[in-house]
């Protein structure tokens, strides 16, 4: 069980106040706030030993790479990876799924086949994009119902030995739904396709395990768990990983360089070109530490009870619609009331002291499904309570009296 | 009446509101009250797409003034757009290209001009500055 009065005191930031209110942060699928375990890393590297890694003969180099290169060890038992240098640091999931899709283009030939879910965010559909336009390769959606699911059995009909890559994230950011990904994963190997999970919204609430699932590319943000912003990592299975070009020219990426050729490093450097964040990776490790003190299977418990406790509670009130009702979803709720704007609901949610996402939630194509402008989106970890809850309701309650 | 005296006059009506609450129901009922926007220019092209709010403007030349029409999905997007109207609204555009838009800050709603907010409202206040621009070439 989570003790939530007792973790609350490790996060600094939930004790300020917006416009005269409590904090009440329900923005949690944008970025999470960060402990002060964490925080206390941040510092401790550069007050103690920041130096550039890997290069550096000096004490405070050795420290910092070998701080760096445990963060990864860490990353690679938490998703359970069989190597750690099939852990690539990135600035992020973005930079994750951009490394994998500028890769493919030497892979790909006219007329293969790409198949991307129907409920991803912007950064797994335009590289894709890009990816389709440099190399002649057909994008293809799987699309998805009211409730925000999958359809497989129009995925099984899309599935051909033309397709070679998948992507699908592992949970909506606009929806929750948590996507079947074992079954999406071994559909594509049938075909001989490789499949790529976006990672971002899954990585806070649950524990992947990279090898059980069998996937080939698994893509993380630190900073939705824990961590720092512009940090994350990219997984991919050594044979991929060996497979794909180089993302980047630079330095530490690099085993020789003449004027007439340069040859590689050896993975996970081949895809990590310049001085990487290294206090960044160095917290994502700290972050997972805290996170798996606390422990994944609790974390979804509380997290499935703050979702049935607001979704009760908003359901209440009159006119309110839920976008997402997937009977498999994590703590994310997209809602409306008829006849409102998400962007007005918000803007006074945010004067009561309530930050929530309004918009599209960079995933249009969603909106553009349900024809709707945007919603509001809360979104819960496992450091929010059921008070908070009940200011929501509240909140938007007073919202929709002054609007109306 | 000059864009300065009436950003005043805007900014003397606010300062009656004692809170955030009384100016944001302001607001709500300037954006439910006003006829903005002739239904036959809410198109494509007058459209300035923010992630948040979709604002529409147009703009006509009526002998050496310019007058604008706007409108937006959001109700609280449209009460700032009324409120921009009546300062902008029904002016030479040299004073258009000329005034600035600080009484927004003045009457407490600077955060819906914030960037992070993507409204649409700084796109249409660049586009009435742009209006402007393009007329008054027209009227040298």
């Amino acid at each position: 069980m989570i003790d939530v009065t007792e973790i609350r005191k490790d996060f600094p930031i939930l004790k300020r106040e917006v416009n005269g209110k409590p904090l009440v942060y329900l923005d949690n699928a944008a970025t999470s706030q960060t402990p002060q375990q964490v925080i206390d890393v941040i510092v401790d590297y550069y007050q103690n030993y920041n130096a550039n890694i890997h290069r550096g003969v000096h004490a405070l180099s050795q420290e910092a790479t070998d701080k760096y290169e445990v963060a990864r060890q860490k990353i690679q038992k938490h998703f359970n990876a069989k190597n750690s240098y099939e852990i690539i640091f990135t600035s992020g999931t973005t930079h994750s799924i951009n490394i994998v899709a500028n890769g493919f283009t030497t892979l790909l030939e006219k007329g293969d086949e790409i198949l991307v879910s129907a409920m991803e965010h912007h950064s797994n559909i335009v590289p894709w994009q890009m990816l389709a336009e440099r190399t002649g390769a057909v994008l293809k959606v799987i699309p998805m119902n009211l409730a925000g699911e999958l359809l497989m059995d129009v995925y099984d009909e899309l599935l051909s030995n033309k397709t070679k890559l998948v992507f699908c994230n592992h949970i909506s950011n606009a929806l929750g739904t948590i996507n079947p990904i074992k079954e999406i994963i071994d559909k594509a190997h049938a075909v001989g396709a490789a499949v790529l999970i976006d990672g971002a919204q899954a990585a806070p609430h649950i524990k992947a395990d990279v090898q059980k699932l069998d996937v080939d590319f698994y893509t993380v943000s630190a900073h939705k768990m824990c961590g720092p912003t512009g940090e994350g990592m990219l997984y991919g299975k050594e044979e991929w990983l060996n497979k794909l070009p180089p993302y980047q020219g630079g330095g530490e990426m690099i085993a020789e360089v003449t004027f007439e050729k340069t040859t590689y490093a050896d993975l996970p450097h081949k895809f990590e070109a310049g001085t990487p964040n290294i206090c960044g990776g160095i917290a994502f490790g700290a972050a997972l530490d805290y996170m798996n003190a606390i422990g994944f299977e609790a974390i979804a418990a509380y997290e499935h009870e703050l979702l049935e406790y607001a979704t009760q509670e908003l359901l209440k009130i009159e006119g309110l619609k839920i976008y997402g009702t997937a009977k498999n979803k994590t703590s994310v709720i997209s809602f409306n009331i008829e006849g409102l704007h998400p962007y007005d609901i918000g803007s006074i949610l945010d004067k009561l002291g309530v930050a929530v996402r309004t918009g599209h939630h960079c995933a249009q194509p969603i909106m553009d499904f349900y024809k709707i402008p945007g919603t509001v989106r809360a979104s819960f970890s496992f450091y929010n309570t059921m008070d908070e809850v009940d200011v929501l309701v509240k909140a938007v309650l007073r919202a929709k009296g002054m609007l109306e | 009446m000059q864009i300065k005296e009436i950003q005043d006059e805007i900014v003397d009506e606010f300062s009656m509101f004692d809170d955030w609450m009384q100016r944001y129901e302001y607001m709500i009922d300037l954006g439910k009250s006003l006829p903005l926007i002739n239904e036959k220019y809410k198109t494509a092209d007058n459209i300035i797409k923010g992630c948040q709010s979709k604002v529409w403007v147009h703009a006509e030349l009526e002998e050496d003034k310019l007058v604008f029409t706007a409108d937006s999905d959001a109700i609280i997007t449209k009460g700032i757009i009324a409120i921009l109207i009546r300062a902008f609204s029904n002016q030479k555009p040299q004073d258009i290209i000329d005034a600035d838009t600080d009484f927004i800050d003045e009457i407490g709603l600077k955060e819906h001009l914030s960037p992070t907010r993507a409204n649409g409202l700084v796109s249409m206040i660049k586009q009435l500055k742009l209006y402007a621009v393009a007329y008054q070439t027209q009227l040298n």
